[in-house]
């Protein structure tokens, strides 16, 4: 978890989690961090985090806010930012392994943090930004299972016996001009789709239409005179 | 001001109330694809599309906004802009600019006519509290005489791919890019940024709105992709690229192709896809167009 180190004259006098999605920064006592100090407005300032990432926003304070030596209005916290209000410092001390975590939880499991809404706070500043139509929150997809891997071996013509790895999203298979077909790797399987050319590829002797066709182990698949066999990989 | 003129008969306007709506337009020197979805999380549509290869004018716009006011937003920007735009284009006053190559007249009049779609947005949105706040991104382009001109407002982008270069030709009016540009964040903490649905323009938003446009040639074997955020927050570039060079001799299966990727990767926002092929060259004395319409005649 990301955190802040309240400081005055170089001295540490509180370490505060940022473990709510608001907090509140002023001398006023209902601010989640109250510093009674007339150098500092009631309502100050407030820090909104959202997953890893959190922002500071200066509620127009009389005496203003600066992180690293400038005034700020708005900022995007990053590791190690000194915020100082007055006399008193906060270090932002970023959740390194939270955000690594948290970016590679988004990869795989496909969700965007995006689609949860923004505070209020970010959204509308004098209209001049504009929060986009959100979408619901999605249901959690299940982290899909690894998909096997899959290759192609040419059964027929001068490369017999070569092995074709499918590891990219699309791969193209025949010769451009005459008959392509493209081997499209998708997070439940893979699929066959006729790209171009008068002949529509042949799967087990059956020749296909202009719909993706599933390819299932052992799939025997004729593109342009050549054979080539389909199998997934242990 | 909504109604405003009628659609001529090979115009289509995607009605954003459809499911799914795909369709591949070919004529004379631009082949176009378009692919709309809902996506997976969303029930409904707020993207709006239009594409006329005989006026060589791609749309698509991204409404935001309250209950269904997003696909008012952005369909009222879409058909209003088609129609004004076809009536503009017929014009001999565009038609002189683009023999002459007049670029800056050609932009304004592209200007011109974003600008009265923006006020009819924002016009519609001041009148009813239903549409209170609503607003739409914009992504248009015309093509005449081997360049295309390129206008857009938030978020949704433009792309060209070229041989093997695949570069996105406008900047994205967010908050995020904002933050690029600034150096508040990197790259690559931008990949992962919580904050990707914050536009900082929009039509529809003021009675004025600050339009981006850009003119860039266009040459043959081109593939132009207009999109939504929709795709590319879900689909990494070189994932898009790979698409458009594989699948570019089938270009309904390739704006399918990467509709199907975004929702694959989650399908969080609606996803619009307009693809258009550069099949032959268009420069001429006369412009390509209006030889069509009078081989048509």
């Amino acid at each position: 978890m990301a955190k802040l180190i309240l400081s005055m004259d170089g001295l540490v006098l509180k370490e505060i989690p940022l473990n709510k999605e608001r907090l509140s920064i002023g001398r006023k006592p209902h601010n989640d961090i109250q510093i009674d100090n007339l150098a500092i407005s009631g309502d100050h300032a407030v820090v909104v985090t959202i997953l890893a990432d959190s922002f500071l926003e200066d509620l127009n304070s009389t005496n203003g806010t600066l992180v690293n030596g400038q005034p700020i209005k708005k900022h995007f916290l990053r590791n190690n930012d000194i915020i100082e209000l007055g006399k008193y410092k906060l270090k932002y001390l970023a959740d390194l392994q939270a955000s690594v975590a948290a970016s590679d939880f988004e990869r795989n499991a496909a969700i965007r943090s995006g689609q949860l809404k923004m505070p209020s706070e970010l959204q509308l500043e004098s209209g001049d930004t504009i929060t986009r139509s959100s979408v619901g929150l999605a249901s959690v997809p299940k982290p899909p299972s690894p998909l096997p891997g899959a290759a192609i071996q040419l059964l027929n013509g001068p490369n017999a016996g070569k092995e074709l790895d499918l590891t990219k999203t699309l791969t193209t298979l025949g010769k451009p001009g005459l008959q392509v077909a493209v081997i499209a790797k998708r997070p439940h399987g893979f699929f066959i789709t006729h790209v171009e050319g008068r002949q529509f590829p042949v799967v087990n002797g059956r020749s296909l239409d202009a719909q993706a066709y599933p390819l299932g182990d052992h799939d025997v698949i004729e593109i342009a005179g050549i054979k080539m066999e389909f199998f997934l990989k242990g | 001001m909504l109604g405003h003129g009628c659609q001529p008969a090979s115009c289509f306007v995607l009605d954003p109330f459809f499911r799914k709506i795909a369709r591949v337009i070919t004529e004379n020197c631009l082949e176009i694809a378009v692919s709309t979805d809902p996506g997976v999380v969303s029930s409904h549509n707020e993207d709006s599309v239009f594409a006329d290869a005989r006026l060589g004018l791609a749309i698509i716009a991204d409404g935001m906004g309250g209950y269904n006011a997003g696909e008012v937003a952005s369909g009222m920007a879409t058909t209003r802009l088609a129609a004004d735009l076809d009536r503009v284009i017929s014009s001999s006053a565009l038609q002189a600019a683009c023999q002459a190559g007049d670029t800056a007249t050609i932009e304004r009049h592209l200007l011109n006519e974003v600008s009265a779609a923006n006020f009819a947005v924002f016009h519609a949105a001041a009148s009813s509290s239903r549409y209170a706040g609503m607003g739409t991104t914009l992504v248009l382009a015309w093509f005449h005489n081997n360049r295309m001109t390129v206008a857009h407002v938030g978020d949704s982008r433009l792309y060209r791919l070229r041989g093997d270069e695949f570069a996105l030709l406008t900047r994205d009016h967010s908050l995020l890019q904002e933050q690029l540009d600034s150096g508040m964040i990197t790259p690559e903490e931008a990949r992962y940024a919580g904050n990707r649905n914050l536009v900082t323009r929009a039509l529809g938003v003021d009675p004025a709105v600050d339009v981006e446009i850009g003119t860039f040639d266009v040459s043959r074997g081109d593939i132009v992709l207009l999109c939504s955020d929709g795709l590319n927050d879900m689909v990494e570039d070189e994932e898009i690229a790979l698409a458009l060079r594989t699948l570019g001799g089938n270009l309904q299966l390739a704006a399918d192709h990467l509709v199907q990727l975004a929702n694959d990767n989650g399908g969080r926002d609606n996803v619009s896809v307009i693809l258009i092929k550069v099949r032959e060259d268009f420069a001429t004395g006369r412009n390509w167009w209006q030889r069509m319409r009078d081989m048509l005649k």
